[in-house]
């Protein structure tokens, strides 16, 4: 087992060097050096601001020297200071929101996984069947619909007509003078919309192939056989043919893990969740390169550890990964 | 074969549907002009946020323009947009996919590895931080939408590829003299096409989305132009006072990707049906 995570994470080191190639290539392909743009863009730009950039990207030395001082920076998590007026460092500035968008995407999934697995499981039972028809039509629905335009209409329909629901924030004004038990209900309150909305996209594709798969398992001899020992269809279908069917979902979930965080930008902003997707939102308005740039490499680590998490939560279920 | 193809696919009703839906999206971008009944871009301070009227039937926005003439033009957006940008994506993609299937060895471990690299960064992020640096003209857009878009398709060719390369025809095509360059695009690419014809109907529909998502953000098609995305935008700045600037423009893009899919799955399921099975 540690052999395989071991190896895993020797597979990650070119990953984590082509991340930087590709962060390093987006700052500096794009026409004119970050310099030019940022002075073009900005007429009150100062000498001062200029020669910021200068040395903050190292734009006077030559391209492979630029690249290893970068990479340098980055070693150590410096990821330089932002270009908003509170020129904090752009690596605090990401470290505090992050929790946030991490513990709602992780909730997002928990809801996905709830929801969609019972659905692919029950659809594929009873292929055919008006269920199986009726949430075909969903997960073709739910491939379709532009999940912000969905998170607008909940907001009209929770938010404003019924007014049941908060549309932003994640806490109310007077969140500090509420005791315990309504300050809960209030941060549920608020996470409702967001946390279901981010669910919808990822539900439709789960549950999909959820049932894809239990169909297929449920063509395997071993079911058969389990069939033939005379045990009861209960048995069959959630005794053996989910437990085999339930495997690939943590690869799928893997794999789903740069939508969820890339989806982050959208439904952060929607609902005005101080998340590192809002954060990013606010940067390209405002150009402000290196908490772009940070962002971005950031949302690319997230998502490899997101792999190797589910690489390895693979091999712990499935044996026949390790030894192979 | 085609006439075979054509009996499957009228059979399913879901891929006719989804093809009439794609028709009739490009008779109203094409008929723009005609169709809609007001100019998309008048604007008419006497009207702000008028609801659904006779004359106005899905209502006016936030300056008094007709939100269905904007709408009516918007669809070409959205078809243009989709379309170049799944163009760029199928082209680079088609291209990866050919090297690395047919040379194999250093070219598939190249190009396969970067596609692994390109795979781990969140495809919004990507294009957002793309746009941060350049101006989010129609054409940035449609540029960067394809040029983080291929990945998928150069798996894609590239698996094809390799099962193709294998087959007699290719074999038969190289005793004739036929060069490397010849045998990828005249013989193998031309099977490859099913995949490829496929996954570019699916990324239209994906391109689109991505397309409004932007736009709705404020950093795609920018107005005055009219795009479904930034109707929706005017949508949420209302939210309170004016649904009809939320409800219907993301109907239509609803409709629009909807078409896409299902034609997408329709030509998949009458090219192949063993396909269809387990689904």
């Amino acid at each position: 087992m540690l052999s395989y995570i071991l190896k895993r994470i020797g597979f990650m080191i070119p990953m984590l060097v082509g991340i930087t190639i590709i962060c390093f290539a987006v700052m500096h392909l794009a026409p004119g050096s970050p310099t030019d743009l940022q002075t073009q863009m900005n007429p009150r730009a100062s000498a001062e601001l200029k020669e910021r950039l200068r040395a903050m990207y190292d734009l006077d030395k030559p391209l492979h020297v630029q690249y290893g001082l970068w990479v340098k920076r980055l070693m150590v998590m410096d990821l330089g200071k932002s270009f908003a007026t509170d020129r904090r460092p752009v690596a605090d500035k990401i470290m505090e929101r992050l929790p946030i968008t991490i513990i709602l995407n992780i909730l997002s999934m928990l809801l996905i996984l709830a929801v969609a697995i019972p659905l692919g499981v029950l659809s594929a039972v009873h292929q055919d069947s008006w269920f199986d028809r009726v949430v075909s039509v969903f997960v073709f629905v739910g491939f379709a619909i532009p999940t912000f335009w969905l998170a607008l209409l909940l907001m009209i329909f929770f938010g404003v007509d019924l007014g049941w629901l908060p549309i932003s924030g994640i806490r109310s004004l007077n969140y500090e003078y509420l005791a315990p038990g309504a300050a809960c209900l209030d941060l549920v309150k608020h996470l409702i919309l967001p946390v279901g909305i981010a669910a919808f996209g990822g539900l439709a594709g789960l549950s999909r192939y959820m049932r894809a798969n239990m169909l297929e398992v449920i063509r395997q001899d071993y079911i058969m056989t389990a069939r033939a020992k005379g045990l009861s269809e209960f048995q069959v279908v959630y005794k053996h043919a989910l437990r085999n069917a339930l495997l690939p979902v943590i690869t799928i979930l893997g794999l789903s893990i740069p939508g969820l965080i890339g989806g982050s930008v959208i439904f952060e902003t929607i609902f005005a969740i101080p998340g590192m997707g809002q954060l990013f939102y606010m940067s390209v308005m405002a150009r402000d390169y290196p908490t772009i740039m940070g962002i971005l490499f950031i949302g690319a680590i997230l998502t490899l550890l997101g792999n190797l998490i589910a690489d390895v939560a693979y091999a712990v279920a499935d044996p026949r990964i390790r030894v192979s | 074969m085609l006439s075979e193809f054509w009996k499957r696919f009228l059979r399913n009703k879901m891929a006719v549907a989804g093809g009439i839906i794609v028709l009739l999206l490009f008779v109203v971008s094409l008929l723009a002009p005609w169709l809609s009944p007001h100019d998309p871009l008048a604007i008419d301070l006497k009207k702000i946020l008028a609801p659904p009227s006779i004359e106005h039937w899905c209502g006016t926005d936030q300056l008094g323009r007709d939100v269905l003439s904007r709408m009516i033009w918007g669809a070409g957006i959205s078809l243009k947009v989709g379309f170049v940008a799944t163009g760029i994506a199928v082209i680079i993609g088609a291209l990866l996919g050919a090297l690395a299937g047919y040379y194999g060895g250093w070219w598939d471990a190249v190009i396969m590895r970067f596609v692994d690299m390109m795979l781990c960064f969140p495809t919004f992020f990507l294009i957002l931080a793309v746009i941060a640096f350049l101006d989010p003209s129609i054409w940035n857009i449609m540029i960067i939408i394809g040029a983080t878009g291929w990945m998928g398709i150069t798996r894609l060719v590239r698996a094809d590829f390799m099962s193709l390369k294998e087959r007699d025809f290719v074999m038969a095509a190289r005793v004739l003299g036929a060069g490397d360059a010849r045998i990828i695009f005249r013989h193998i690419l031309p099977n490859a096409m099913t995949s490829i014809l496929v996954a570019a109907s699916l990324g239209v529909a994906g391109a689109i989305l991505t397309e409004s998502a932007l736009s709705f953000l404020g950093i795609g098609v920018q107005p005055p132009t009219p795009s479904w995305g930034n109707i929706l935008t005017a949508g949420k700045d209302n939210i309170d006072i004016a649904w009809w600037l939320s409800l219907y423009p993301g109907l239509a893009i609803l409709i629009t990707v909807l078409g896409y899919n299902l034609l997408g799955e329709g030509i998949r399921d009458a090219l192949d049906p063993r396909l269809r099975r387990g689904r």
